[in-house]
């Protein structure tokens, strides 16, 4: 298993794994927010079209975590850490 | 490759693979471009490469041995270099130059790094595939329900289930590989809600009798189903979903003639997960931006116009697979060949396949086009979907409308999802109504196919990468 730091935590993934696998993998399948209505969204096309997915990653935002391999070390940031 | 391509093929699933393997077959330099870790498309999606061994799903698949052998081919082309395979690379624009095209793409293997990349080929042929296509109900948009396909990709090429209790909802076969996979990797698939009546298929059995081979794999998925008891209701469907930070139980109800629910016969059962599709839409961006003739599909999507051979309208532009009508697999490799074979031709190459078998794989790709029309007829969108709709229903995930919201938008007037999309900014997200498009359209009480909006790029890019084109 390698590592990702999700929120400045660690998260165990499996190489070859996208970050929304590891994540959903990880019992979780929500980490974003919407912006009127303040709605808990995740994965949902698991493919690249819905944009429901978004993190930010290695500081980028804006990012498909459902297209995105995890790697070692790479940091995510999801919107749940910033929005109160 | 140092030297120039003679074709650029976007799209690594069947279709394009099988495109690849026939120009190369007939000479052709090549470069295969897919945004995806490795190819194979949907229906062969994989780990990458190097993390097959730690994530098996080779159990998951049919029609392994003919990946197997494109694949093969296409690994030994790219060694002797007459084949450019790039993995990771998003086509977002395509545009006709001179006397060619030229793709402009980003390589985001160091995904969130973007590089940007310029190919230019005297012919293009796009096989963009499709997406599963969806219909709004209350609680679609609770963590936990994804679609039918989203559930695959996860099991596919990342071994992951996406929950323990799953229910399934919508129309077409594809609900039953994809209960078949979960239920391999020990998940409860609680319920099969199928909208459609299997009296349905009676209507058009000459197609699906004369398909021996699609009757084999529906046979090898009922007998998976009944196996791990999975229950297959037929005439009914999820009509919606509840819970809080995520799904713990679904709705479900039969459904009339017309598709609504039957009073009385609603059901709630707990899971932790949903999935739900209804049939698929076509990814024709870069294909409507180079300006080629949409035509009407009979399961309500506009679809690629093609000629006998896959070209679209415009000189040097080829098509094959999902994009010039959704017919799974099996049809996408034979269009990948027939879609080849015209490029050689107007290269002025000699066929790789002599009259005979050009013959027999014109003859089979009308069979099966034929079982696709006949299918999409069974397996039809109920007409009174959106009688599962509350006002407060999101209709658009994106910008958050309500159906509320758009039914006001028809009162005043739209009547097609452009118009409401004006008034609503329902489609105007980052999914540019990829998502909601076909149910806004519907909503809009629109008679007409729906025709996806032109979308500027294909995929959502960085200022840097832009930037880079200037250097
Ligand atoms: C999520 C999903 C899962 C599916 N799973 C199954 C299944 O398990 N069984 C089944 O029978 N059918 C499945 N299907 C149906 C599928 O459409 C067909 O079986 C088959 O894969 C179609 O082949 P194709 O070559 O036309 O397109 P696809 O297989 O969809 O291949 C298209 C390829 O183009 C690439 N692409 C698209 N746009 C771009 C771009 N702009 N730049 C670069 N690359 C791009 C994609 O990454 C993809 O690899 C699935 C469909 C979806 C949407
Ligand atoms: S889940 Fe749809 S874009 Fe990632």
């Amino acid at each position: 298993m390698s590592e990702l730091i999700i929120d400045g935590k660690p998260l165990a993934f499996v190489e070859g794994q996208t970050v929304a696998a590891a994540l959903v993998a990880a019992g979780r399948v929500s980490w974003r927010t919407t912006r009127l209505g303040h709605r808990p969204r995740g994965v949902f096309c698991g493919i690249g079209v819905c944009f429901d997915c978004l993190v930010t990653i290695d500081g980028v935002g804006g990012q498909r975590a459902c297209l995105v391999p995890a790697r070692e070390g790479m940091t995510v940031t999801t919107e749940e850490s910033t929005d109160e | 490759m140092s030297e120039p391509a003679d074709l650029i093929i976007v799209g690594a699933g069947p279709a394009g693979m099988a495109a690849a393997v026939t120009a190369l077959a007939g000479g052709l330099r090549v470069v295969l471009i897919d945004s995806g870790t490795a190819i194979g498309g949907q229906f062969w999606r994989h780990p990458p490469e190097h993390a097959r061994s730690v994530i098996p799903t080779e159990d998951l698949h049919h029609g392994l041995r003919e990946y197997h052998a494109l694949s093969e081919t296409l690994s030994a082309h790219s060694h002797r270099g007459q084949l450019d395979l790039r993995l990771h690379h998003h086509a977002w624009s395509a545009v006709r130059e001179d006397d060619g095209f030229v793709v402009h793409a980003v390589d985001r293997q160091r995904a969130p790094q973007e590089i940007a990349v310029v190919l230019r080929a005297p012919r293009l042929l796009v096989a963009t595939g499709a997406y599963d296509r969806q219909l709004p109900f209350p609680g679609w948009d609770l963590p936990g329900v994804l679609t039918i396909g989203g559930l695959q990709a996860l099991l596919k090429s990342g071994g992951v289930a996406a929950g323990s209790r799953v229910a399934l909802g919508g129309t077409g076969p594809f609900l039953l590989p994809v209960a078949a996979g979960l239920a391999a990797r020990g998940v409860e698939v609680v319920t099969v809600c199928e909208a459609a009546h299997p009296r349905a298929w009676l209507r058009h059995p000459g197609p699906l009798l004369r398909s021996p081979g699609k009757w084999a794999e529906g046979a090898g998925y009922a007998l998976a189903l009944m196996r791990h008891r999975i229950p297959v209701r037929p005439r009914t469907a999820i009509i919606s979903a509840e819970g809080g930070a995520r799904v713990t139980s679904v709705q479900i109800a039969s459904l009339t003639s017309d598709g609504s629910p039957r009073p009385g016969t609603e059901r709630r059962i707990e899971v932790d997960a949903v999935g739900v599709g209804w049939g698929f839409a076509p990814q024709l961006d870069l294909l409507v931006t180079l300006g080629c003739a949409l035509t009407d599909s009979v399961d309500g999507n506009a679809v690629v116009a093609v000629d006998k051979g896959q070209r679209t309208t415009i000189f040097g532009l080829y098509t094959a697979g999902e994009t010039s009508g959704v017919g799974g697999a099996a049809l996408a490799v034979l269009e990948g060949r027939l879609a080849a074979e015209s490029v050689l031709a107007d290269s002025g190459a000699a066929p790789v396949l002599d009259k005979k078998r050009l013959a027999a794989v014109r003859s089979a790709v009308a069979a099966q086009r034929a079982f696709a029309r006949a299918l999409a007829l069974a397996h039809p969108i109920p007409p009174a979907w959106s009688s599962w709709l509350t006002d407060e229903t999101v209709v658009c995930r994106c910008e958050e409308v309500s159906a509320g919201v758009i039914r006001s938008a028809r009162a005043e007037g739209a009547c097609d999802h452009r118009q409401v999309k004006q008034l609503t900014r329902a489609g105007m997200g980052w999914c540019q109504g990829r998502m909601c498009g076909p149910a806004v359209h519907c909503l809009a009480a629109s008679k007409q196919v729906y025709e996806p909006a032109e979308r500027l790029v294909a995929t959502p890019l960085t200022l840097g990468a832009l930037a880079d084109l200037d250097k």
